[in-house]
Formats: structure tokens, sequence, C-alpha cells
């Protein structure tokens, strides 16, 4: 039998390249393999599961939303090179993507702290208080996650051909009416790409959180803090958890299959 | 509504520096080649475009001094049909031609009714459900003019608006095009690279070439007495230029040639249609008052007929048919003789810059 050829496949590409993908799966695998399957229905309908549940859910849809209405339009603003120095703006919007959470966090207290910066003055003139509160863990997720919004739309609203506006202008659209029936319809699913990234890494936030907002369950421990907690008591549960979470995040990738698991082939 | 453009733009490198006018009723092609300021002029009408200096009127209004005064494209009463169409790709046929209506105040049943009646006018009513995805570029062409009318614009600017047609459709998008400029009653203005575009559809023609105006004219001043090689190259013709005396032209660059007209004297250009050029393999006897030697420097075959290009003083190009190739033996680097009858030189004073 003959098989067709359609790319050369030297050893010194493949082992390697095979090591990747099992440092990849095994881990996977293993959670899979240790999930208590028994018992995990139990867990997950636990008290302190469903609010840590309820509280991701809600904490990083609200962190999306505010990452999308304020994001889009630094992402346009930066596609559009209206500031002086496009590139630094866009450096400092990168900087949470490269810093470790934790760092954010500690950033996070520094202006909105009860003795920060900020976060002096919205104690003292409003009696907000940010830290240790579900706003400060939406506030620590959308610090981190908001980057991959307006990085994801900028590219959108750079890449996007100005003749459809232009037309639009021409047409007799005011900017709001370009901009809401024209830009954002053109750039929609760069925009669902966006904000699906944004809200994949706002539920996984860890770091800022735990450092900003605490761990107070029903507060602002969230899931991945509550795996973290289970972990050193009930390794089962941090298991059946963290199953949960991996559910989802498939959920999300198969939903989005067109946009990110399109190869160059595709 | 008259235009009145008297003035520069700058993008980046490039000025575009003109002063014109541009009559309703009149259907004005732009033609030039790529980066010679064609769109660039088109964007400053529509507003796209600030002006550096100088000013654009319409009608008496200054609706942009380069300073002060700026008029908004969506208080100018223009129609744009951009190059490719831009058609937007999430609203359907009506939908794109109910957006300006809608844009400039009218209700959603309105616009509607206002885009379907677009729509019927221009024989494309079956189309109005249909996604610009699921349409044909000619039609995309009617859509775009549809929606830019839609608007009652008393200025239709049009960016290459057969550039994107294949050769097929191109003929009959344009002929269609042709009705509804001509049955256009205020300004139409349209920018394109194609000579035979600016020909077919023009009452006006104005060249540009590096941002400047080189000949303004109708088609027939340009094919008869065209003001630069790149307009003489449109047309398809040889243009020399040179100085005249005593019915004698001394051609810029080398050569001699008899004209008709004894009294012409100055600076001159003249047009050669390759067709009166006639080729010979030896000297030439006869009537014809220009015979001069050459070389051939390439042949270039179009349709039934082959351009030879002459290496001579001076040079032209001369188009004879394959036999007459094959007849005389042409290759490249063939010793020939032209000639050519004094009459059929088209000599005229050179245009002032």
């Amino acid at each position: 039998m003959s098989t067709r050829r359609t790319s050369p496949r030297p050893a010194f590409l493949v082992i390697p390249g095979t090591i990747a993908l099992a440092f990849l799966i095994i881990p996977l695998l293993a959670l899979l393999w240790q999930a208590p399957w028994g018992d995990i229905a139990s867990i997950i309908s636990s008290p302190l599961a469903l609010d840590a549940l309820r509280l991701s859910l809600a904490t990083s849809l609200t962190a999306t939303a505010f990452a999308a209405v304020v994001g889009v339009p630094l992402a346009w603003l930066l596609a559009r090179d209206v500031f002086p120095a496009t590139r630094l703006v866009r450096a400092i919007v990168i900087v949470p993507l490269l810093l470790p959470p934790v760092v954010s966090g500690v950033m996070l207290l520094s202006a909105f702290g009860r003795r920060g910066f900020v976060g002096q003055y919205l104690y003292s003139a409003f009696d907000i208080q940010l830290p240790f509160t579900t706003a400060g863990v939406v506030l620590a997720e959308a610090f981190v996650a908001m980057p991959f919004l307006i990085i994801t739309l900028e590219g959108a609203f750079r890449t996007l051909d100005r003749r459809y506006e232009d037309a639009a202008i021409t047409l007799g659209a005011s900017s709001w009416t370009v901009f809401r029936r024209v830009t954002i319809p053109l750039i929609a699913p760069s925009l669902l790409a966006g904000a699906v990234l944004c809200w994949a890494r706002a539920l996984g936030e860890f770091g800022a959180t735990i450092t900003f907002a605490g761990n107070l369950p029903g507060v602002t421990q969230t899931m991945p803090l509550a795996v973290y907690s289970a972990l050193e008591s009930d390794r089962d549960a941090a298991i059946a958890l963290s199953v949960l979470l991996l559910a989802v995040c498939v959920g999300v990738l198969v939903a989005l299959r067109g946009y990110y698991l399109k190869g160059s082939s595709a | 509504m008259t235009i009145t453009f008297d003035a520069s733009v700058t993008r980046g490198p490039f000025t575009l520096r003109i002063a014109t006018e541009f009559e309703p009723g009149t259907v004005v092609a732009v033609l030039g080649p790529n980066g010679s300021g064609k769109s660039t002029l088109l964007r400053a009408i529509a507003g796209l475009q600030p002006v550096s200096a100088g000013s654009i009127g319409i009608d008496s209004v200054i609706v942009d001094d380069g300073s002060q005064v700026f008029m908004p494209p969506q208080a100018r009463a223009i129609g744009l049909v951009p190059q490719d169409y831009a058609l937007f790709p999430h609203l359907s046929v009506r939908d794109n031609v109910a957006f300006g209506p809608r844009s400039r105040g009218a209700g959603r049943r309105a616009a509607s009714d206002l885009a379907d009646a677009t729509l019927v006018r221009l024989g494309i009513s079956d189309l109005s459900n249909r996604k610009p995805s699921e349409i044909s570029g000619g039609q995309a062409q009617r859509v775009a003019l549809a929606r830019a009318l839609a608007t009652n614009p008393s200025i239709l600017l049009l960016d290459e608006p057969l550039a994107a047609l294949d050769v097929e459709t191109r003929d009959a998008v344009r002929a269609e095009l042709d009705i509804h400029l001509t049955s256009f009653a205020g300004c139409a203005i349209f920018v394109t690279h194609d000579p035979l575009d600016a020909l077919l559809l023009a009452d006006r023609v104005l060249v540009l070439e590096e941002g400047r105006i080189v000949q303004d004219g109708t088609p027939v001043d340009l094919a008869h007495q065209p003001a630069t090689t790149y307009v003489a190259a449109l047309m398809g013709v040889t243009l020399l230029r040179g100085s005249a005396e005593g019915g004698l032209m001394s051609v810029d660059g080398g050569g001699e040639l008899h004209i008709a007209d004894a009294t012409t004297v100055g600076r001159v250009q003249c047009v050669v249609r390759p067709e009166s050029v006639t080729l010979h393999r030896h000297q030439p006897e006869g009537s014809a008052r220009n015979t001069w030697p050459g070389i051939v420097r390439s042949l270039q075959p179009s349709h039934d007929r082959v351009r030879v290009l002459i290496d001579s003083e001076p040079s032209v190009v001369a188009v004879v048919t394959p036999a007459a190739i094959a007849e005389l033996g042409l290759v490249t680097g063939t010793p020939v003789w032209l000639s050519m009858k004094a009459v059929d030189l088209a000599v005229y004073p050179s245009p002032a810059h």
C-alpha cells in the first residue's frame, strides 16, 4: 500500500515535538484519571462550590463587560494612532499581560487600597472600599484580562478597511452611527474572540484576586481560589472543581473552534 | 452645484495642487496613473481629506479653506461610490441602500421605501434581500450606485467604478453607468486609470500627473492633441515634441519631419498615429514626404495587429498586420525604412505649463 507523502518528518523534530505534546497531555489525562467521578456531582453541588462557581461567573462576566465598554474604545484609539506615542500606550496596555498576577494585585492595592493613591479618596469621600469586596474581584480580573480584549480588537480595527467607514460618512452617518452600524458589526467576530479570551482569563484569575480581594468564601472566593483552598483540606474536591473549570474551558474552545483551531491550511 | 476647487492637499510626501471648476450636468473623468492624486481629489471634495491650503467651494459656499472652515462630509450633498464599492457586508442590499436616508434622519419605514424605489429605478429590485456576498461584481456596482443616489446628492463621486469588473461584464455595466451618469443633473466626477472609461463616459477629461493637471479637455481633444507622452501612450499614439519652421519640424532628440503647414513656427507637438506609418525593407520612392531609416526595437502583438516599436530619428510606433511582419521578415534588430505623409502628422503648438 502506498501512502502519499505530505511532508518530511525528520526525527530531530518529531522526538522533541512528541515530548512537548506529551508534556501538555499527561497532566490533562492525570486530572481526569484522579477525578473522584463517583462523588463529583455532590462535590460540585456543595454550597461552597456553587457559591464559588456563581461568584466566578458573575465577576468574570462583569469584568468582561467592563473591559468591553472601556477597552473597545481604547483599542479603537490605539488603532487610529490618536495618541502622541501609540507604542508607549500599547506597551502600558500589555504590561498586565506579562506581569506576575500577584504584582498586579499589589499594584491594585497601592492604587485602590484604603490608603491607596486613589482608594484613600474613594474611602474618605464616598465611603467606597474596594479591597476584599466582590467589586475588588471584578477590578482584579478586569485589570489582568482586559489587555487580551484590547490587543485583539486593536488588530481588528487596524485591518478594517476604511472605505466602509468612509462610505458611511458620505452617506450622512454621524460618527456614533458609523461606529454602531458599520464598525462594530464588521469587527464582531474579533469582538467575540477578544471577549471570550478576556473572559477565560478573568475566570482563571488567581494571583491578583487573592492579593487584592482576599479569599473570603461567598464574597471573593472564586473558583480558582476555591480549588487552591480545597487542595489543603480536601484533595478530591480540588480535583473535582478543577475538572469543572477544565470543562468550561473546553466548552469555550469548542464553541470558538472556528476562530482558534483554524490552522494555516484552513 | 458648481464645485470650485483651488487647493493643495498634502498626504505624506505627496502634494496635489490643482485649480479647476466642475459644472453640473457635466460628467468629468479624472484620469491618471497610480499616485497621480486622483483619489485624493475625490476625497478632498467629499470631505474625507481636508485640504492643506486654498479652498473648495460648493456653489458659493466655501466648504473647506484649510484652516477655519471645514464642512464635514455628512453635511455635503455627496454621493460616493468607493473603489471596490465597499458595500456593508452585514447588511442586505435594501439596508445598504437605506443606510443613507436612515442616517439623514428618515424613519426605518420611509428609508426602506426609498431604498426600494431606488432599487426599482436602477432595475435591481430583485436583489433587495440578498447580502453583498451573494451578488456579482456588476450587480455590486449598481447597488453601490443606488446607495449613493438614494440620498439624492447633488455631487456624485465614483472611485474607479469599473476597475473591479472582469472584461465581459465591464462593457455592459459601463453602458448602463453611462445612462445614469448622463441623466444625473448634478456634478458627476469619476476617477479612472482606464482611458477607455474616460473616453466613453466623460464629457470632459482631467488628466492628472504627479498631483498636477496636465490636460483638461474633451475626449476628442485628448485623442487629437495629447498634452503629454503619458496621454499619448494612453491614446495609443506617439507624441513628438520639437520646433517648427518653414514646413519642417526638427524633433527633440533628433530627426526632421516635413509638416503640411509651412506657416507653423515655434515649439510644437505632433501626434503620429501608428496606422499612418508605413514600413519598408528598402528606401521607398513615392509621394510620402517623410522617409527615414530605423531599427526594429520590439514587436508587440495586440489583437489582429502587431505594434512595432522602431528606434530611429524620430522614434515612432507603427502598426502592421502579422502578414506584413512575415513578408518584411521583421524581427528585433531588423533595419527598416519608415515613410509617412506630411498631411498625416497632426501638429499643434505645445501647451504651456
